[in-house]
């Protein structure tokens, strides 16, 4: 028998889950086998649609229809004691629904899960939520749960809990949410925590927090935690153990050092090498500004403010607004990238929109200087009148689902702008331009035929670069260009922007919530928070040595591989 | 190509040629049926539909009689069978379509009609024989019916008879012809003041929008039936049918817009701020091509199924209508007026059988219902499709 404290508490041996699409089968998890040791993060790693997600929920027996398990074990052992060591049992022999699965979810095995407003229920108040397992399982009063739930939350580090237990989800923010989540998974003293991608909706400086609180708890619980992540940074902060995933299948499975440090499948190598490029000036983008410099400004944002109406008055008159941009100042030049970073809120988007005059102005003036050298102030301007403005600044939008319209074929799409220009081609000359737009952004010329959804995340973003580059803009607007893709996909985009921006002379102002991007690709950034720009300058200047707080721990969030 | 192994075009370009239903070109009105047909419920429905529409298209064909022909020698006349092998008396058969006659024989107390078999006579009854000479849509003179008895004189009655000896069947099906284009032209018409109104309230906003919204607000308010009372009692008696059958549908999509406006201007306001639409405003695109070539395509299929699920409402309403005798009025023949026969407590013992046109109302609401929710699983397939 072997000692209790090195046995697996869960394993999991070759699984198999498939899902029937149009009369085949689909395997979305072929023949995944780990282990989770008490005491240990396992961390599984892989791009969108690699299993990993599946995996975790087959454990708990809760995959979506019509997936179903086909085969394999899941062995799990109840917590042991140093007497009595008990037999692991194979979940799978329950049925989903059955008695013994029930009491092993939510008391021996608890997950929390990626988005915390979703996976919490909205009209019952969070205390209500923490304390239902501790009644269901433990078997305690109302009143006994209610004092466990409040040293739950405080557990968790919720500030207040004696008040926040008889508050509703909306009240809090997105990490108090993930807080709760996860003390709402604790509440029984789990053995294992499964934490599915659990922040990657969240703030860089909340996920770091989240990260160490988990931690902490794994220690003080010696629980095994298994997390699932397409991020190495985080895999790389809190891993013991790694498991990387493709295609349904473990590519390899070690120690967190040794993987990290020489992985053996070239994937993981990709994997690591992708995650590294990050947080460090583009080789790409300092050789080109070497040689070709960069001109004069062709942007400049004065004093500019936004906000929204709240609420108004039975008369229409403005009674409550919400300022979401207090006197931001930018200035582009020609040639430059221009960072805009912060968190969820901080009004970098709204920034961007005012610049190109989405949104009306309230207050302060944005000039841009034509291809003809004419200032313009595009705060007066109308719609109509900012047609050939938006034609030389493009927006690429973050969401490439939303952001291109489903019922269009990809070709008319891309030649939407085009057929608005009074000067742009037409006939096959329009159609020879398409074909060498998706030339530039590396898609094959029968994509134009094609609808948006047959193309994965990544291209539907070239697309996107596409149809923005085709008036032959001079500035490009990139909101989180890509925030929504897999990491190892970012510099792959990041790189042909650069390459364009090259080719076409452009300009970008790129916004964005993460600072390693911003690096990569940004000459100056201005850094902004709670609507304000609280600092401004050459990316490394203030990446090495920032003079605002703010700019500082959005900097010590940034996690290394 | 920059990164083969995890943003691949050439990889997705191959797939092309390798997928058969070749989804990667499919346009949405493809897509919305692959997903449509899988709902088999919905399709039958479509097909129980389609049927109804075809019966009403060709009414005077498929009816087997003349639905206004009268005759008192069988009024009241109970259903009679459809047999199709015709046993002769030596003991041998052929396959020929016939009913059994029937005798007439009077009570000698009460004289009440009391109909008894006859085993002497047998009706026989063949396809696209000649009978009642009719003009089909008013325009081509015929005397074809899909059924017709084989000695034009005969007579059968598959659903029974009326009060005046009219055979149900045949009335029951002209009735088809009215009650089911009832429901498409009112529905047409709220659609269009639908779309207008919805359109205009969603795409301005402001003080248009709370405006439609309180008018559509008090539309719903109002309870319908005394409204369709009020409304039709208004009109003269002397209108025409034809003129009656319009104003009705008038009356019906007044009341019936409010909802599909709703859906529109829903639709409408989720759509100007999706992504795509700001970036079609930010290529430079006019508003009515915003409009049109960008948000229309999105709601159609919505509006599809907000039509069809419309479609049930107005044909109860219109049977109700009629049910009450406020509606379309004999001769004109529709199923709720045929209902309206069978109002009275004698009409229930004497005939059960008239209830037959209920049958065909709840079929028809069944079945656009089924359809209507097979479409509306199928509106969006973008939610399913690509992820």
């Amino acid at each position: 028998m072997p000692p209790a404290s090195t046995a697996p508490v869960l394993e999991v041996r070759n699984l198999v889950v498939e899902f029937p699409t149009h009369g085949e089968r689909f395997r979305a998890v072929d023949d995944v086998s780990l282990e989770l040791r008490p005491g240990e993060t396992h961390c599984v790693v892989g791009e969108s649609g690699s299993g990993k997600s599946v995996t975790a929920r087959a454990i708990l027996q809760i995959v979506d229809k019509p997936g179903e398990i086909r085969s394999g074990e899941i062995l799990f052992r109840r917590r042991a004691t140093p007497e009595h060591f008990p037999d692991p049992i194979d979940m799978l022999r329950y049925r989903a629904n059955s008695r013994p699965m029930r009491d092993i979810r939510g008391k021996d095995i608890a997950m929390i899960f990626q988005e915390p407003m979703t996976s919490l229920s909205p009209v019952h108040r969070i205390g209500d939520q923490v304390g239902e397992a501790l009644r269901l399982h433990e078997g305690l009063t109302r009143r006994q749960a209610r004092l466990r739930s409040i040293e739950l939350l405080n557990q968790v580090g919720i500030r207040d809990p004696g008040r926040a237990i008889d508050q509703y989800p909306f009240e809090f923010s997105g990490g108090m949410r993930q807080r709760a989540m996860i003390a709402m998974a604790l509440s029984c003293n789990p053995s294992v925590l499964i934490a599915d991608e659990p922040t990657t909706a969240l703030d860089v400086t909340i996920q770091l927090e989240i990260l160490e609180l988990i931690k902490t708890l794994q220690t003080s619980h010696d629980m095994a935690v298994m997390f699932i992540t397409h991020d190495m940074g985080v895999v790389s902060h809190i891993a013991d153990k790694i498991t990387v995933m493709r295609d349904g299948r473990v590519l390899e499975s070690g120690s967190a050092a040794d993987t990290l440090r020489a992985p053996k499948h070239p994937y993981s190598r990709e994997l690591i090498q992708k995650a590294r490029e990050l947080d460090r000036p583009s080789a790409l983008r300092l050789d080109m500004r070497a040689r070709l410099g960069v001109g004069e400004p062709i942007v400049r944002a004065n004093a500019v403010r936004k906000e929204f109406v709240v609420s108004r008055s039975l008369l229409g008159k403005p009674r409550d607004v919400s300022v979401a941009l207090k006197d931001a100042s930018i200035k582009l030049s020609e040639g430059e990238n221009l960072g805009i970073v912060g968190e969820s809120g901080s009004g970098k988007t709204t920034l961007a929109r005012c610049i190109q005059r989405v949104f009306e102005l309230s207050a302060g003036e944005v000039d841009y200087v034509t291809g003809r050298g004419d200032t313009v102030s595009l705060g007066p301007l109308t719609d109509t009148q900012l047609r050939p403005v938006w034609r030389d600044i493009r927006t690429v939008f973050q969401d490439p689902h939303s952001s291109l319209n489903p019922r269009m074929t990809v070709g008319e799409i891309i030649a939407e702008p085009l057929l608005n220009d009074p000067d742009g081609p037409a006939g096959p000359a329009l159609r020879d331009r398409v074909t060498e737009l998706l030339d530039l952004v590396e898609l094959p010329a029968t994509a134009a035929a094609r609808y948006p959804h047959s193309f994965s995340g990544g291209q539907r973003q070239r697309i996107a670069i596409a149809r923005a580059i085709g008036p032959n803009p001079r500035v490009i607007l990139a909101d989180e260009p890509t925030s929504a893709l897999d990491v190892a996909l970012r510099t792959t985009v990041l790189n042909l922007l650069l390459r364009l921006q090259e080719q076409l002379g452009l300009s970008f102002i790129f916004v964005s919530h993460d600072i390693a991007v911003i690096r990569y690709f940004c000459d100056r950034i201005a850094v902004m928070k709670d609507g304000e720009i609280v600092e401004t300058g050459e990316t490394e200047t203030v990446c090495s040595s920032p003079q605002h707080p703010y700019t500082n721990l959005l900097l010590s969030a940034v996690l290394k591989v | 190509m920059a990164n083969a192994s995890t943003d691949d075009p050439a990889a997705a370009n191959g797939s092309d040629a390798a997928d058969p239903r070749d989804l990667a070109r499919a346009s949405q009105w493809r897509l919305m049926w692959l997903s449509f047909r899988k709902h088999r419920l919905a399709v039958f429905g479509g097909i129980v539909v389609l049927i109804l529409y075809f019966i009403a298209a060709f009414a005077e064909f498929i009816a087997p009689f003349d639905p206004h022909k009268f005759n008192s020698r069988s009024v009241y006349h109970p259903p009679q069978m459809l047999h199709l092998i015709d046993v002769r008396e030596d003991g041998g058969w052929t396959v020929r379509p016939h009913v059994k006659g029937t005798k007439l024989v009077r009570d000698p107390e009460t004289l009440a009609a009391n109909y008894e078999p006859d085993p002497d006579t047998k009706v026989y009854v063949r396809f696209f024989g000649k009978g009642d000479p009719y003009e089909l849509w008013g325009i081509f003179p015929m005397d074809r019916h899909l059924i017709a008895p084989v000695n034009a004189r005969d007579r059968f009655f598959l659903l029974g008879a009326d009060r005046l000896g009219r055979d149900v069947l045949s009335r029951t099906v002209a009735g088809t012809r009215l009650s089911m284009s009832i429901g498409l032209v009112g529905v047409a018409l709220s659609l269009v003041i639908g779309l207008v109104l919805g359109g205009v309230s969603g795409y301005f906003g402001g003080r248009i929008d709370a405006f439609i919204q309180r008018v559509i607000e008090v539309m719903i308010a109002l309870p319908t039936i005394p409204l369709w009372m009020g409304l039709s009692a208004a009109m003269p008696a002397d209108w025409s049918v034809v003129t009656r059958y319009f104003a009705i549908t008038v009356i019906l999509s007044l009341v019936g817009w409010t909802e599909l406006a709703r859906v529109v201007r829903g639709r409408f306001l989720s759509l100007r701020t999706e992504d795509f639409v700001v970036a079609a405003r930010l290529d430079g695109t006019s508003q009515m091509r915003v409009i049109f070539r960008h948000i229309m395509p999105s709601m159609f299929s919505h509006i599809i199924t907000a039509v069809s699920l419309a479609i049930p409402a107005m044909i109860l309403a219109e049977t109700a209508l009629s049910f009450l005798g406020l509606g379309l009025l004999p001769p004109a023949i529709s199923w709720g007026a045929l209902l309206f026969e069978a109002q009275n407590i004698r009409s229930i013992v004497a005939g059960p059988w008239l209830f037959a046109p209920g049958i065909f109302v709840l079929i028809a609401v069944l079945a656009f219902n089924f359809l209507g929710d097979g479409l509306r699983d199928a509106a969006d397939p973008y939610s399913t499709v690509g992820q």
